[in-house]
Order: structure tokens, then C-alpha cells, then sequence
């Protein structure tokens, strides 16, 4: 917990983006989070990424439940619009929000304990119906808030602060995602934002639901030798294993790989995602491997991360629902409210 | 790359932009963290120990270091750097006590000083405490050299320059007035055991243009009504100048030239132009002295080159200009320059003021000190010595025309060298500087200087109304800054001094010092080659000359390095108080500068702040 306000300094020359706007205008309040947490980290890189896809702040929502994580909404983009919702319930009220005004930028921003206990059935759901939102999963294995009890992520054989061991399978939210459908579904580092920018980026820009888990260290509950979610355990088996750039639409291409090396996935927008290989024979495109890798790599302890899948073509839950393109707002009132009588002939339809 | 080695003790001068831009060093952020304590006497003596005339430069400094401030490049303005000297000086106690002392008995060593300036009297102040019989050898009737003779009462009061020459002269300084140094070898003669030159660059150009002799004076003498810019000021200075004309044109645009156009309306000009050959980009004069003038509405004219004078009868009646037209460059540079017309300008007097030579004829080639075709002495950069031994120069003399805080700078030199000198020691032998880190951490986000950052601008002076002003010479035109504003403006200040010192064995890697930093200036990436290479990796990557990368050891975890860019630090310790192991820290760097009497070991420097 910090006791001291962070200033907001302008600076002569500083850099902007294309809205004119500087990075620090994508800030928010003052993190009271402890020193050290990973997820401070998550957030400075949200709220680049925002900066740097000159997103205006006020055409972006935060969505958040309860938790360290969720939390963090409060300290960037302070600007924007946002909403710390009951435990676990993030994905529904995010989709509702959706439904009604698709054309904003949603970011949710979640834990493994708000997604994989109290809202595991929220959040696969969301991804079930491939909402158009990017959902960060912020990692860290413990209830970081009520002083460190493992989480539904914790590893079999992974030690709590005082030593008590783990013994029940961790829910992984990678495969848990490839197996219900995610279109984008990625896994990150709090310590490797040069990956985690790059990701997030892509993941605002694919349409359809975007996953990040994020290993975000707990400095205070679980970055002690024992545990598979401190800094020197992720460091030690860390493995980018696919590195993803985001190329927005106006972009000239620049011949910056040798061919074969790299793997263009065309986005929605125009822009592309630039996938390299950084190991032989994974290919994000195709589910299966996705699949195998990951199993694969949970034999060792290895942490395999970068876009692990991707897939463009898949609808999402406005083209999937046939819902009006127009944001609710946006429509008059008269044709958003047609009256008594209309409604009577709809419900006619249904008798 | 190598880590940064912060043993070095330039490593973190440098990054204390403003001291490592004064001629003399002085701990800026220093003195302004005792104003803003309250410490006046404190800050004064800090001041004191490196540049000797805090109240003189508090008014009238060259200020070097307000142009390097780091604040300059956050935002507009500058700290106030020289203004809150000046607020130490005012609002100083008595600090006689503080003082060096005369020694009880001198060491029987005799130096002899000629001219009363800063320069001499600086190498007094090192050297008479420690027992040297110091005698000052002046031509005019008052001590002080240009800070007397140049400097307008009104932007130097006389008791501000007085008091603080007085307390060198109580060290047990003898001061020979009106005793005008004939011949240097005639000096050599009466066996001094060193001599110190502090003579200045007395010699004021002329402009032999036409028409320059053709004015008469009453008694008929030729020039009359065209002034050499310093030498009129001296004039009036000792008041044997007391009017001019109501027309004036002033030719050059320097700060003598901005002395010159404010002391005419001093004495009763009513329109007083100064004439420019170049744009304003090429001015010599300090930005806040053209201000000055202009708010006095002295009117600046810029592209007139200076053809001939018209003379009536012996009477100067006015100037005439060829109007000039430059192509610059988009470096700034003037790469041709063409002459478009003509025009005559009327005047009652002409001041020249378009800078100043060396001039010693009074050194005779057998003395064996060499004078280069311009008159400029072969010196020693770093011991001041000439072509003579024990013989010294220093302040203008040395080099040809810088400024007061030059002129300290080579007195406590030329001292250290005629200490060594008299002890019959190597003059190269000087003790180097040093640095010393002192912690400054009080607690849980505490710190012992104020790091919150404060986005107030610069304060502005508050001047003597125009109407008020006129009246006499002697009318101070800036009031000195009110308690308010010394309490906003120390604010300003960013505790370049207190720096970021990174120890690597103890970083996570957890990046939440990145995070916080509110200008971006750290990161973490693989180690390079070198600073180039790196440079290229950075997110915040502006390079600034002479702003160095901090570089770390290898950091545990991943072997990648943290840097910090010097250039864009802030100096506000969030990194440290955000760090949750400590591995980032604020430290005072107490950068050791030792004067003469410090060679022999001596006492210990003042404790931080």
C-alpha cells in the first residue's frame, strides 16, 4: 500500500500518439496495490496499448468483479468508462454491455480466483458465445486479498507462504479456453511486456473473444521458493514459444522477417497479426496443436506462452445473434421503443 | 556494455546539471534544499565556499546553469537558480563568525595581486586564511574591478559588492588603492614570493568608421560625444559622467550594451536604440538582460550595420546604417548576407559597445611572460601558471573576456597553484575531486528532501515600478523574491543531487519501478555491446549530450541489465519507493571539490543537506 499520490507531469516534447494525446493520459489513479505486484505491471502495459492504438479513451470500457485484479480498472484509463462488478459476474455484465453498444473497445480485466472459482461458469460462457471483448486473467495462483489461500490455478505440489502443499489439479484457463471455443487465446508474463504489449494489442483488435492469462506474481503471497507463479519460478521455465505483433491497417509492410519465418493473420480491421515462430512446427492457427502443445508442455514445468491460438474466421456473438449493428444509443427512441401495440404483434409470433 | 562506475566522480556531477554547468561547482540543489529549510545563513555559506560573492552573483551571475537546468527541459523555465542565491544572501544572519579567519601569525609568504576584481580577490580568500600576506595592487580609487566600475549600481547595489570584498579584506588583506602596476618587471624586482595578474580585459574596442575623430569637445579635443562602452560606465560609475544626451544610440548588443543603454536613461536620455548588425537569434546578450531593457522600453533594432558617423561642425548629430538582409540556414546559421539600402539615424551620442580586449602594456617582454599577438598570455589551463614561474593569471586576464563566475573559478586554481608553488610542490599534484554518498531515506516513502513534484512555473521577479526607477542611479530595479515565491520556486528545484543508485543483486524483476516512473526513463533489457545499441532498445531513447545511460550489473533472474536514462530522470524516488526490495535507493551525491585549503589534508567539507 503506497501512501503517496503519482504525479502527472507534462513534459515538453513528449511523445503522442495520432489523437495527440500522451501516454500519461491513459493513466488512471495511483495503484494502492502492493510494491512489486505483478499486475501493476499488466496495467502499465493496458494502458500503452491503448496509448499506442490511439484508442480514445472515452470509446473504451473496463469490466472487472473482485479481486486484486480487478481492482487494477481503477488505475488506467482514467477516462474511460467502467464498472467493478459483483464476484465472478464480469462476463455477463460485459456481454450485456456489449449488446447494447458493440462499437466500443472492451477490456476485461479478471483473476483466477474471480474466473475460476466464483465465476468459472461466467467466464467460460462468455467465451462459449465469443463475445467481442479482450479478457485478461491476471495469474497469480493465490487469493492475494484474503492473505493468500491457493486459487483453483495453484500447480499440484506448489507450497503456500507457510508451506502447506497443494494437492488438487489447477484449472488451466488456456485449455479450459481452446476447449470451449475461444477464438484468441494467449498466455503472458507480467515480467516480458515487450510479448505482453504486442498480445494485448492484437487481442483489442480481434474480433471476437480474446484470452491473455497473464502470470502476474503475488510479491506478498506467492514469491516464495515453492511456489509455480513467483518471478524466479516464471523466469526459470518461461518459454516464448510464438511472438505476435500487431500491424494496424495503415501500416506500410515492412520487410522486417525473412519469408517463411513469418505468419500473417489477417484482422477484422484491416490490420494484420504477424505471428513468429520462435520454435519449429507450432502453428497458433491449428486448434489441435494448440492443444497438444500445451499438454505437452504440462508435463515439464515449463510456462509456454505467446498467442497459442488464433482464429479469425469464427463469428461473434453480435454476427452470431443477428443483433443491430447500430449502438442502442444511437437508435431513436421511437424505433427502440415502438409501443404497446407492436409489442402485442411480437408476442403474437410466439403464441 | 560495462556497468556505470559511479565511483567516478564526474559520473553523477554530471548528472546534477546545474553544478556541473557553473564554472565553479556549485552545490545548487544544495543551497536551495537549506532555503527551503529556512537556512539562509547555511545556504550562504555553501555558497560561499565555491563561488565566494554570493550576493554579487546572486544579482548579476552569468547564471551557466540556468540554461543547463534540468527543469528547461520538463518544461519552459529554468529553477530560478540565480535569484534564490540572491534570496540566501538577503535573508542571510550574521555569518561574520563563519568566515575564514586571519590567521594569528602569517607563513611570511608575500603574494602579490594586481587588479581588484573577483579574481584576486578570490585567491585572497583561499590564500589568506592559511596564513599568505595578500596585497591587492589597484589602479582606482575603489576595490571590485568590472563589479564595480561596469556593473551599474542599480542592477549591483554598492553595499551588497562592499560588504562581501570587506570580508575578504578583514582575512588580513592589504589593499593598495589608486596604485596603479607600471611595469611588471619592476614588480618582479621587489621579490614576491608569487604574483597573481587578475587585471581583466580593460581595452574596449573601438570603431574606426568615418567621421569617428572628426566630433569636437568644447576644448577641442577629437571624439567627443562616441564612448567606449566600458570605459564610460567606469566614468560614471565614479561619477565623473553624469548626463548624455537625450538621442543615444547604443552600437552592439551584449550585456555591456544593455548596461550601457539602461545607465543612459539613468542620466536623462529620453530615446536610447540599440543597433544591431544580426537577428535576434545571434544576440550576445543574456536573454533576461535584453528583457530588462525592453521593459524599459528600450528599443532594439535589429539588421543595421554601422556605415559612418555624421558630424555638423563638429557636432555628431547622428549615424549612418546599411540596412543588411541575411540568408540563414535551417542549422540557424547566416550563410549570406546582402546590403539592401541605407539610413541615417540621429543621435546626440554613441556608445560602442562591441566587446572588450587583453591589454598589457605594462608586461616588458624581459620578464619573461609570453603575450601572444592578441595579447593574450600563455596560461596553464589547469594550474593558470605562465611562461614565468610564479607567475599567475586568472579571470579575464587569463583567457580574454568570460565572466565573474570564470574569474572565481581560475582564483581558486591559480591559489592551489601558489600554495604548491610557495611550498616548492608539483603544481600538477592538486587532490582530485571525490564523491560521497550520503543515504537520505527517513522511513516508509520519507525522504530527507522534499520529492514531490511541484508543476508551479518559475517565479517572476518583481521589479521597481518604471516610474519609480529613474529617479537615481542607484534605485535596485529587482525587489528580491517574496516568501511566497521563495517557497514556490524552491520547490521547483528536482533534486538533481539526490540520485538513483540501482543495486542489481537485489532487483526481482518485477518491473513495478517501470511502471511508476512518471517520465519513463527506466527499463529492462539485454545487455549490448554498447551505449548506441542500447540506446536503440530504449522506449524513452532522446539523447541528450553529455546525459549518460546508467547502466547495472547483470540483474539475477533473467542476466538482462536495468537502465536508466539520465537525460529524463525527474529525481522524484518513486522507483525507490515503489521498489519492494530496496534494490533502487536515493542517495545525496556529495561531490568533494577541494581548495586550497584542503591539499594538505585539512578539515572536512561541509555535511550534506
Amino acid at each position: 500500500m503506497t501512501s503517496f499520490v503519482e504525479p502527472f507531469i507534462r513534459r515538453k516534447n513528449e511523445p503522442t500518439n495520432d489523437l495527440g494525446l500522451v501516454r500519461a493520459d491513459y493513466d488512471g489513479a495511483m495503484s494502492t496495490l502492493c510494491a512489486g505486484c505483478g499486475h501493476d505491471s499488466v496495467t502499465a502495459t493496458m494502458a500503452r496499448a491503448f496509448f499506442e492504438l490511439s484508442i480514445e479513451p472515452h470509446k473504451a470500457v473496463k469490466v472487472s468483479g473482485i479481486g486484486c485484479s480487478s481492482k487494477t480498472t481503477a488505475y488506467f484509463l482514467r477516462e474511460s468508462h467502467g464498472i467493478n462488478t459483483v464476484h465472478g459476474r464480469m462476463p455477463s455484465v460485459a456481454t450485456g454491455a456489449i449488446a447494447a453498444n458493440h462499437e466500443l473497445a472492451y477490456i476485461g480485466v479478471s483473476g483466477d480466483g474471480d474466473s475460476l472459482s466464483i465465476g468459472l461458469g461466467q467466464f467460460v460462457h462468455a467465451m462459449r458465445r465469443n463475445v467481442n471483448m479482450l479478457y485478461m486473467l491476471e495469474n497469480n495462483g493465490v487469493y492475494g486479498l484474503t492473505k493468500g489461500q491457493f486459487s483453483a490455478a495453484a500447480d499440484i505440489g506448489s507450497t503456500a507462504k507457510k508451506g502447506a502443499v497443494n494437492e488438487l489439479p489447477p484449472i488451466d484457463p488456456v485449455s479450459l479456453a481452446l476447449s470451449v471455443g475461444a477464438t484468441f487465446v494467449a498466455r503472458g508474463f507480467s515480467g516480458d511486456r515487450d510479448q505482453l504489449l504486442p498480445l494485448i494489442k492484437a487481442g483489442l483488435k480481434h474480433k471476437g473473444f480474446g484470452l491473455i492469462d497473464v502470470i502476474s506474481p503475488c510479491v506478498r503471497f506467492n514469491d516464495h521458493k515453492g511456489s509455480t507463479k513467483s518471478y524466479a519460478h516464471a523466469y526459470k521455465y518461461y518459454n516464448p514459444a510464438i511472438h505476435a505483433d500487431y500491424v494496424p491497417p495503415s501500416t506500410q509492410i515492412k520487410a522486417a522477417y525473412e519469408a517463411g519465418e513469418v505468419m500473417p493473420v489477417k484482422l477484422h480491421d484491416g490490420g494484420e497479426i504477424r505471428l513468429r515462430k520462435l520454435e519449429n512446427g507450432y502453428d497458433p492457427r491449428d486448434r489441435a496443436a494448440a492443444i497438444g502443445k500445451l499438454f505437452e508442455s504440462g508435463q515439464s514445468s515449463e510456462i509456454i506462452t505467446g498467442l497459442l491460438y488464433i482464429n479469425e474466421d469464427h463469428k461473434d456473438m453480435h454476427d452470431m445473434a443477428r443483433m443491430e449493428d447500430r449502438p442502442l444509443n444511437q437508435i431513436p427512441y421511437s424505433e427502440l421503443n415502438p409501443g404497446a401495440a407492436k409489442l402485442k404483434e411480437l408476442q403474437k409470433g410466439f403464441r | 556494455m560495462r556497468p556505470t562506475n559511479t565511483r567516478n566522480p564526474d559520473y553523477f556531477h554530471t548528472v546534477v546539471d546545474c553544478q556541473w554547468a557553473c564554472p565553479a561547482h556549485t552545490p545548487v540543489p544544495a543551497y536551495i534544499r537549506l532555503i527551503a529549510q529556512g537556512r539562509y545563513s547555511d545556504a550562504y555559506m555553501l555558497n560561499r565556499r565555491s563561488n565566494v560573492f554570493p550576493g554579487i552573483l546572486g544579482r548579476v551571475c552569468d547564471r551557466p546553469c540556468e540554461p543547463a537546468c534540468r527543469r528547461g527541459r520538463l518544461e519552459e523555465e529554468p529553477v530560478a537558480i540565480c535569484r534564490l542565491k540572491r534570496v540566501a544572501a538577503d535573508h542571510r544572519g550574521d555569518i561574520t563568525d563563519q568566515l575564514p579567519k586571519k590567521p594569528k601569525k602569517t607563513n611570511g609568504k608575500r603574494i602579490a595581486l594586481i587588479g581588484a576584481g573577483p579574481a584576486s580577490f578570490t585567491v585572497a580568500n583561499d590564500l589568506a586564511p592559511l596564513g599568505y600576506e595578500c596585497t591587492i595592487f589597484e589602479k582606482l580609487s575603489e576595490p571590485g574591478g568590472l563589479m564595480r566600475s561596469n556593473i551599474p549600481a542599480f542592477r549591483l547595489p554598492e553595499p551588497v559588492l562592499s560588504e562581501e570584498l570587506g570580508y575578504i579584506l578583514d582575512m588580513g588583506v592589504e589593499l593598495k588603492l589608486g596604485h596603479k602596476v607600471e611595469s611588471m618587471d619592476a614588480l618582479l624586482e621587489e621579490g614576491w614570493d608569487a604574483v597573481f595578474v587578475g587585471t581583466g580585459a580593460p581595452r574596449g574596442k573601438d570603431l574606426n568608421l568615418p567621421g569617428r575623430w572628426d566630433t569636437k569637445d568644447k576644448d577641442g579635443a577629437a571624439g567627443a560625444n562616441i564612448h567606449i562602452g566600458i570605459d564610460w560606465l567606469e566614468s560614471v560609475a565614479f561619477e565623473h559622467t553624469k548626463k548624455i544626451g537625450e538621442n543615444v544610440l547604443i552600437i552592439g548588443v551584449g550585456n555591456t550594451a544593455m548596461d550601457c543603454c539602461r545607465t543612459s536613461l539613468r542620466l536623462g536620455a529620453k530615446r536610447v536604440k540599440v543597433m544591431a548588425r544580426k537577428p535576434r537569434a545571434f544576440f550576445k546578450a543574456s536573454v533576461w538582460e535584453l528583457e530588462d531593457a525592453e521593459e524599459e522600453n528600450i528599443e532594439i533594432i535589429v539588421n543595421h550595420s554601422p556605415k559612418s558617423f555624421v558630424v555638423k561642425d563638429g557636432k555628431l548629430t547622428g549615424m549612418v546604417f546599411e540596412l543588411t538582409e541575411y540568408e540563414i540556414n535551417e542549422n540557424g546559421k547566416i550563410i549570406s548576407q546582402k546590403v539592401t539600402g541605407e539610413t541615417t539615424i540621429p543621435c546626440d551620442d554613441v556608445i560602442l559597445a562591441i566587446g572588450q580586449d587583453n591589454a598589457f602594456p605594462w608586461i616588458e617582454e624581459t620578464s619573461g611572460i609570453k603575450l601572444d599577438k592578441w595579447q593574450v598570455p600563455e596560461v596553464d589551463e589547469a594550474t593558470f601558471e605562465s611562461t614565468r614561474k610564479g607567475v599567475f593569471f586568472g579571470g579575464d586576464a587569463a583567457f580574454g573576456p568570460k565572466n565573474i563566475i570564470w574569474a572565481v573559478e581560475h582564483g581558486h586554481q591559480a591559489a592551489i597553484s601558489i600554495h604548491k608553488h610557495c611550498q616548492g610542490k608539483m603544481l600538477g599534484g592538486r587532490l582530485p575531486n571525490e564523491v560521497e554518498m550520503l543515504p537520505t531515506k527517513m522511513g516508509m516513502f520519507e525522504w530527507r528532501y522534499s520529492n514531490s513534484y511541484d508543476d508551479a512555473a518559475r517565479r517572476k521577479m518583481t521589479h521597481v515600478e518604471l516610474t519609480k526607477r529613474f529617479a537615481d542611479l542607484d534605485v535596485e530595479v529587482e525587489l528580491g523574491f517574496t516568501a511566497d515565491q521563495i517557497a514556490t520556486e524552491v520547490e521547483r528545484c528536482l533534486n538533481c543531487d539526490i540520485q538513483t543508485v540501482f543495486e542489481a543483486s537485489l532487483c526481482e524483476e518485477c518491473d513495478a519501478c517501470i511502471d511508476i516512473c512518471p517520465v519513463e526513463c527506466l527499463s529492462m533489457t539485454p545487455d549490448a555491446e554498447d551505449e548506441a545499441e542500447l540506446r536503440a532498445s530504449l522506449s524513452a531513447s532522446e539523447n541528450i549530450e553529455g546525459q549518460a545511460l546508467y547502466v547495472s550489473d547483470a540483474l539475477p533472474l533473467t542476466g538482462r541489465v536495468m537502465i536508466k536514462d539520465e537525460d529524463v530522470c525527474l529525481h522524484c524516488g518513486l522507483c525507490a519507493e515503489r521498489c519492494p526490495t530496496a534494490a533502487w535507493d536515493m542517495k545525496e551525491s556529495l561531490i568533494q571539490i577541494h581548495y586550497a585549503d584542503e591539499q594538505d589534508g585539512g578539515q572536512k567539507r561541509e555535511q550534506g543537506t
